[in-house]
């Protein structure tokens, strides 16, 4: 019995992923380590999305309060508005928004740049001045990717209550401290742990799928 | 000269008088597509040889091959009296600094000026340089390709001529004994394309450098090699100077002399 051609090619791609994710763990943690490249990658990855994700994160807390208001108001729970939103960005939505504006902008950009240095033999040039690609190249933006998006959720998050807090004071009136305290009230850290976590994974993905498809 | 008189070479000791590139019946194919079939090349100390083929005939295969980018399925390579499939990846890196090796699409590094592409290959095979030599190495060398002016550039902001100007003082920058050439002028003007060619000459001449130049022009190749090797249907087909084979009968090596 022979598979047919879509599902041996998905087998295909699956088993060469993981090959690739075994070669980073195989090489990534053994000298020579590029400490210099990832700093760089950090800033690039890390810095770079800032502003993208900060935008984001920004009208996305923004527009959830206020669509959400009017439902609230029918029901007569307008003051637990920042309790509700609060819990959702930041368990949910947060990371899984932040994350996929990280996975169109940098995994897209790591393909391409990788891509584009295959073809016009930089990866080789590179090889034979003395310096392994793979963990020049894919080992410092995985670690990056992997340590960035984090940080990235987390300002992303606190961009995008403030972006709440805004919405909230467009109709009615709600003191910054006193925004702020409903939300932690509301929160536990087991809400804020597991999401925290989760995005560790998620930048892992972006980054080895993005070097894999370029390198 | 060279250290290689002295290392028995596999296979081949007794040939091994004076030379620093040695291919013995290499073969190296992808899938069903066999590129080089029992290849045989030596290029002795101070030598220029030129590989002339057609495109796709498995040049760049060739000279991949000899600097360790790809593996010979078949057949020995000896560069500099080490047997480069022996060699363990820092004895690998120890020989790529002796070899230099000009890469077809310049492969200069986009996101660095001119003057970090130079200094990549010093930082990297970590020669112990202070910042004032390495900076002095890289205007040296910049110097003799005439550039030196562009050393803050970055490679986009660059002509093609220039590029590949730029990729020469790259591979030069480690003093190189052997240089292997991946189609230097193709993609230039033939004025550009000619300006390349004396340069190569050139190089070879000041120092006294073995080279390997793998191109399918004329012009550059009657120019600056000793010596010319056809790479024909994966094998080294005919060879001899460039007059010799100007009078070949041969038809598939006359085609490129019309
Ligand atoms: N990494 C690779 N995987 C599969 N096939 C390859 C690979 N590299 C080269 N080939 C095949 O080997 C053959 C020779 O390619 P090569 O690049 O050596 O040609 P070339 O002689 O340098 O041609 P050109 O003058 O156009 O540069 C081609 O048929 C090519 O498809
Ligand atoms: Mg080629």
């Amino acid at each position: 019995m022979s598979l047919p051609p879509i599902w041996r090619q998905f087998l295909y791609e699956t088993g060469e992923i993981s090959r690739f994710t075994g070669r980073f763990f195989s090489q990534g943690f053994k000298p020579r380590y590029e400490i210099t490249e990832l700093l760089r990658q950090c800033f690039i990855i890390g810095y770079k999305s800032l502003p993208l994700i900060g935008l984001t994160g920004f009208i996305m807390g923004l527009v959830l309060t206020m669509q959400i208001r009017p439902s609230l108001i029918s029901y007569g729970a307008e003051s637990q508005l920042p309790a509700m939103v609060g819990i959702a960005i930041v368990r949910e939505i947060g990371p899984v928004i932040t994350a996929l504006i990280f996975a169109g902008k940098i995994g897209s950009s790591i393909g391409a740049e990788l891509g584009s240095m295959k073809v016009t033999e930089q990866i080789d040039a590179m090889e034979v001045s003395g310096t392994n690609p793979f963990k020049y190249l894919v080992v410092t933006r995985v670690m990056a990717s992997t340590l960035m998006l984090p940080v990235l959720v987390i300002l992303g998050n606190a961009i995008s209550l403030y972006g709440s807090y805004l919405g909230v004071n467009i109709r009615g009136v709600t003191s910054f401290d006193l925004f702020f305290k409903q939300v932690f009230d509301a929160l536990s850290f087991k809400d804020f742990v597991p999401a925290f976590i989760k995005s560790y994974f998620f930048g892992f993905a972006v980054g080895m799928v993005g070097c894999f498809k370029g390198f | 000269m060279h250290d290689v008189a002295t290392i028995a070479i596999k296979g081949d000791a007794k040939s091994n008088s004076d030379g620093v590139l040695l291919i013995n019946s290499l073969h190296k194919s992808f899938g069903s597509n066999h590129v080089l079939i029992d290849f045989n090349l030596k290029l002795e100390g101070g030598e220029q040889v030129a590989v002339l083929g057609k495109s796709g005939s498995g040049k760049s295969v060739l000279i991949k091959c000899i600097i360790g980018l790809l593996v010979p399925d078949e057949g020995v390579i000896n560069v500099l009296g080490h047997d480069i499939e022996s060699l363990n990846s820092y004895e690998l890196d120890q020989v790529r600094t002796k070899v230099g090796f000009l890469f077809q699409s310049n492969a200069l590094y986009d996101s660095m000026t001119v003057r970090e592409n130079l200094e990549f290959p010093l930082r990297r095979h970590s020669i112990k340089l202070t910042p004032s030599e390495r900076y002095n190495k890289v205007i040296a060398v910049l110097q003799n390709v005439g550039l030196a002016h562009t050393v803050d550039m970055m490679p986009a902001e660059l002509s093609g001529g220039m590029r590949k100007r730029i990729a020469l003082a790259r591979t030069l920058i480690l003093e190189p004994e052997i240089i292997l050439y991946d189609e230097p002028t193709t993609g230039l003007d033939p004025i550009t394309g000619k300006e390349i060619s004396r340069l190569i000459k050139t190089i070879g001449e000041k120092y006294n450098t073995s080279a390997l130049i793998i191109s399918h022009d004329m012009e550059c190749i009657r120019m600056t090699s000793d010596r010319i090797i056809m790479l024909i249907d994966g094998k080294c087909y005919a060879q001899g100077t460039y007059e010799e084979l100007k009078k070949s009968n041969d038809e598939k090596v006359k085609q490129f002399f019309e």
